[in-house]
């Protein structure tokens, strides 16, 4: 019995002293005292819901992507069809991940099926179909090994984007995640302008130079009759008070330069202070950009972005150096969002908000507030009531009371869990179901005692025929936690990391240690009487 | 020794009340029933509807047909506004699902709100918008997770009852077999909540599993009752509601737990002597203090979590309230008089084994 006795006190001062460790890290002020350095990293992160901040689900277009795939190996195979003297002629996107193309000679059959055999693995080629004229229609579709492989390299290539901008962007541990069904799900504490945010992290940011066609008819091109290879896009003005207008443009179809060769893009300004982005590419994209100022003097070089035209200066002369700028009456912040944007690359596909929880901070104050006030409410009534109806029994079930919430949040500082609005709940919660394990125990000690047992044998009793039913009992809502954590989202997670947490600490406490509390406080003594 | 509310020598007779109790209880499952079915089904909140809330707080109070009025040119589908908290200064706005981004949202609310409440400032606290893909994944994720919580709950209580776990693998399998091939021929996923619940009685009744079939009725009994309370109130079913349900599943058994135990100990020692109900009701009243004192104390907290802990989790505080509420009672009431009608359980043929260890409180 004595021997008993000294390693469960060992325990439950190791517990204790655990539990002290993990918690007093996320008090304030302790982390930078010279006590900090000899405790625990980890502290207890607040959810969004507390303190603040976007939660977001995006979803990415990945048939874009696919789609974007095959246009471009359409305009490869043209290409690479053509360096083989053989025409190929419109290559056109269907729906259902197919791509047509029309071979202008028949008799060139032999030449583009082993092109296509080499080259193009990754479709699967119907025969073609003779058309009226004598050409050969082609159908081709993308084998789903390699749709899926493109889906996925978006997906990453998309979360990478995501990621390089808001770091620029400067959000302190932003949070994420690629999920199922081609999501990408992003937290970002403590930031509150979810318009600007979005606007960052959802522009796709498509940069593309096109030569303007200022020798098509602009009337024709308004009705929507361009000639072949050019096509209209919009070009956006701005007057003075900020509205916009858009002007059709006429431009030639193919880009000759795209974002991809940007190496940098600062915000700038004009002596004007007028705003505007600076862009450098790299030495290929200079090598390009010099190539095309000089064959294009005295055209307008339009700059597009998502397809919208920005600007459409005219080409003065040869430009070397690399850099070029994007003007357009933009704002300060537009300038300097746009730039973080081109640095950090164009998203593969466009991307769409899918779900957005934005919590201000004043809320997220008040729920902290609010849950603490319930949590002290309720707790101080229910460890009142103890004290009153178990006397110094009572009391000890309050200091319990105390040692579980001590190790729930020491746990959840351990597992670096989130603390969430429901999670407080669940800890308020928990301190009501806490004590039903010591009244369970106490109810029972009572009855021994009724029997005519001795404080002690009673006391014995109570705690062993208490704890089974106590585990039992426990073990169907912890079920339920379980299914809860696995099916839960970001806050209700944390209700069921609370609950599981406070029951299974509460189980410890009211069991084992409030029996060495016991043992120490009856164990040796003859008492005939217990405060219970 | 401390006082007791309830003397330990309590003799009420709960099993000769329980045709008055099933009564009560089958009315009030049939007003939630009714209200359910009168309303067209519960409501769901964003959570699993899709749509979008705007939470506003003013400086000073500002009348709701004012707000009202003022959002109505905004050209927003499904317009509802609802006062949050006490005091006319946090407001709830509703929108129903549509395809504008949280952004036309944002400014369409702002906007209006500028240009027609002059006299008083105001804040967007909290904006969520749910889309209607999300919503419906949301909403597979609470139904599976109810799913599941039933079928290892039902087959937890069908083995730990009369630690006849033979009974529970042989339920397991049927369960997980019949939810299988009801999978299979395409019966969707919130029906086989009901259909599984329907199965593990039919098989608790065939496997003479008593015990776990009165714990299984009085869960039902508790979950109905909720829900329609819910429903009574108007309340939007949302996740945070999900979450409480399945605690609340998880926490009615506590009780039940006990008093079965406390059944199945003075079958044990009085099986001779006194009839079923007689024992029933001993067993009831000996642990009726217990039974009261715990939910209480849960009762307690939860009602420091309504009143105080602010809009957010309102109707989580409000549904875990009645559920435990409603599960005291169950366990007394409902649970124990019910397992008369299976019959008395067969003699245990271990006699008490572990006794020491196992034990009823």
């Amino acid at each position: 019995m004595k021997e008993g006795f000294r390693w469960r006190l060992a325990v439950v001062l190791a517990v204790l002293l655990f539990g002290a460790a993990y918690v007093l890290p996320s008090l304030p002020g302790v982390k930078s005292s010279p006590l900090g350095r000899f405790l625990p990293d980890s502290t207890i992160s607040l959810g969004l819901d507390l303190m603040g901040g976007i939660h977001l689900t995006l979803g990415v277009d990945v048939d874009k992507a696919v789609e974007n795939s095959l246009a471009q190996m359409g305009q490869d195979i043209r290409t690479m069809a053509r360096e083989k003297d053989a025409f190929v002629l419109r290559p056109r996107v269907l729906p259902g991940d197919r791509i047509e193309f029309v071979l202008a000679k028949a008799e060139q059959r032999e030449v583009l099926g082993e092109l296509l055999a080499k080259q193009f693995p990754q479709l699967s080629v119907a025969a073609p179909q003779t058309t009226d004229d004598g050409q050969l229609r082609y159908v081709a579709t993308m084998k789903p090994e390699y749709r899926k492989n493109i889906s996925d390299m978006a997906l990453e290539q998309a979360v990478k984007t995501i990621r390089n901008r808001i770091d620029q962007f400067g959000v302190a541990e932003p949070d994420i995640r690629k999920q199922q069904d081609n999501r990408i799900q992003i937290q970002l504490p403590g930031l509150h302008d979810t318009q600007r945010a979005i606007q960052i992290i959802g522009q796709t940011a498509h940069l593309e130079f096109h030569i303007v066609r200022d020798d098509v008819d602009a009337e024709k091109a308004a009705r929507g009759i361009v000639p072949p290879g050019t096509e209209v896009r919009p070009m956006v003005r701005r007057g003075a008070d900020g509205s916009q207008s858009e002007l059709p443009l006429v431009v030639d179809k193919e880009a000759v330069l795209t974002g991809e060769y940007v190496a940098d893009a600062r915000p700038g300004f004009d002596n004007f202070n007028q705003a505007y982005v600076m862009l450098t590419f790299n030495s290929r994209g200079a090598a390009m950009f010099e190539r095309i100022t000089q064959e294009n003097v005295r055209k307008r070089l339009a700059i597009v972005l998502d397809g919208k035209v920005y600007s459409a200066p005219v080409i003065q002369e040869k430009i070397g150096g690399g850099r070029a700028s994007i003007t357009g009456k933009f704002s300060t912040a537009e300038a300097q969002d746009l730039a973080i944007v081109l640095r950090a690359g164009s998203l593969p596909a466009p991307v769409s908000v899918l779900e957005e929880r934005t919590v201000g901070p004043s809320l997220g104050q008040e729920s902290i507030d609010k849950g603490i006030m319930a949590a002290v409410v309720g707790g101080a009534a229910v460890m009142l009531f103890m004290v009153v109806y178990y006397g110094v029994s009572g009391l000890i079930a309050d200091v319990m009371l105390c040692f579980t919430v001590l190790l729930i949040l020491a746990g959840m500082a351990a597992f670096g869990a989130t603390l969430t609005l429901p999670g407080l709940a669940g800890i308020v919660l928990t301190l009501g179901m806490a004590v039903d394990a010591n009244v369970l125990i106490y109810e029972r000690i009572r009855e021994e005692l009724r029997k005519g047992h001795t404080v002690l044998s009673a006391i014995h009793e109570g705690f062993d025929r208490a704890t089974l039913a106590i585990t039992d009992s426990n073990l169907t809502t912890i079920i339920a936690a379980a299914i809860l954590y696995q099916f839960g989202t970001g806050p209700v997670r944390g209700f069921a990391v609370t609950l599981s947490l406070g029951i299974i600490a509460s189980m410890f406490t009211a069991i084992f240690v409030s029996r060495v509390v016991f043992q120490a406080w009856k164990g040796g003594s003859g008492d005939k009487r217990l405060s219970i | 020794m401390g006082f007791s509310f309830i003397r330990h020598d309590t003799n009420v007779d709960f099993v000769g009340m329980r045709h008055k109790a099933y009564v009560l209880s089958i009315v009030l499952i049939l007003v939630g029933l009714l209200s359910i079915a009168f309303k067209g089904g519960l409501t769901y909140g964003i959570d699993f509807a899709g749509g979008a809330i705007v939470q506003v707080k003013f400086d000073r109070p500002v009348a709701d047909d004012t707000l009202k009025k003022s959002l109505e040119g905004a050209n927003l589908p499904g317009l509802a506004v609802q006062r949050f908290g006490e005091g006319e200064t946090d407001y709830l706005i509703r929108i129903s699902n549509s395809d504008e981004s949280t952004d036309v949202i944002r400014t369409a609310v702002t906007e209006a709100l500028k240009a027609n409440i002059k006299d008083a400032s105001f804040e967007v606290q909290r904006l969520e918008m749910v889309g209607p893909k999300v919503g419906a994944d949301l909403k597979s994720k609470a139904v599976e997770a109810l799913y599941y919580a039933v079928l290892l709950i039902a087959i937890y209580i069908s083995g730990r009852f009369e630690r006849r776990w033979m009974a529970s693998a042989v339920m397991a399998g049927t369960l997980a077999g019949g939810m299988y091939l009801l999978g299979l021929i395409g019966v969707p996923r919130l029906w086989l909540v009901p259909f599984s619940l329907v199965l593990t009685m039919v098989l608790c009744w065939k496997l003479r599993l008593n015990f776990a079939l009165g714990a299984i009725v009085a869960l039902v009994h508790d979950v109905l009752i909720t829900l329609g309370v819910l429903s009574l109130l108007d309340k939007e079913v949302d996740l945070n509601i999900v979450a409480a349900i399945l605690t609340l599943v998880g926490y009615s058994l506590n009780d039940t737990i006990i008093v079965y135990d406390r059944i199945r100990e003075t079958l044990r020692t009085h099986r001779k002597e006194w009839s079923y109900a007689h024992i029933i009701n001993a067993s009831i009243n000996q642990t009726l203090s217990r039974t009261i004192l715990t939910g209480g104390t849960t009762l307690v907290v939860i009602l420091a979590l309504f009143v105080l802990g602010g809009g957010v989790i309102h109707d989580f505080a409000l549904t875990m309230l009645v559920g435990v509420f409603v599960g005291i009672l169950s366990s007394i009431f409902v649970a124990s008089p019910v397992l008369l009608h299976f019959g008395m359980p067969e003699e245990e043929k271990e006699p008490a084994p572990r006794v020491g260890q196992e034990g009823a409180v």
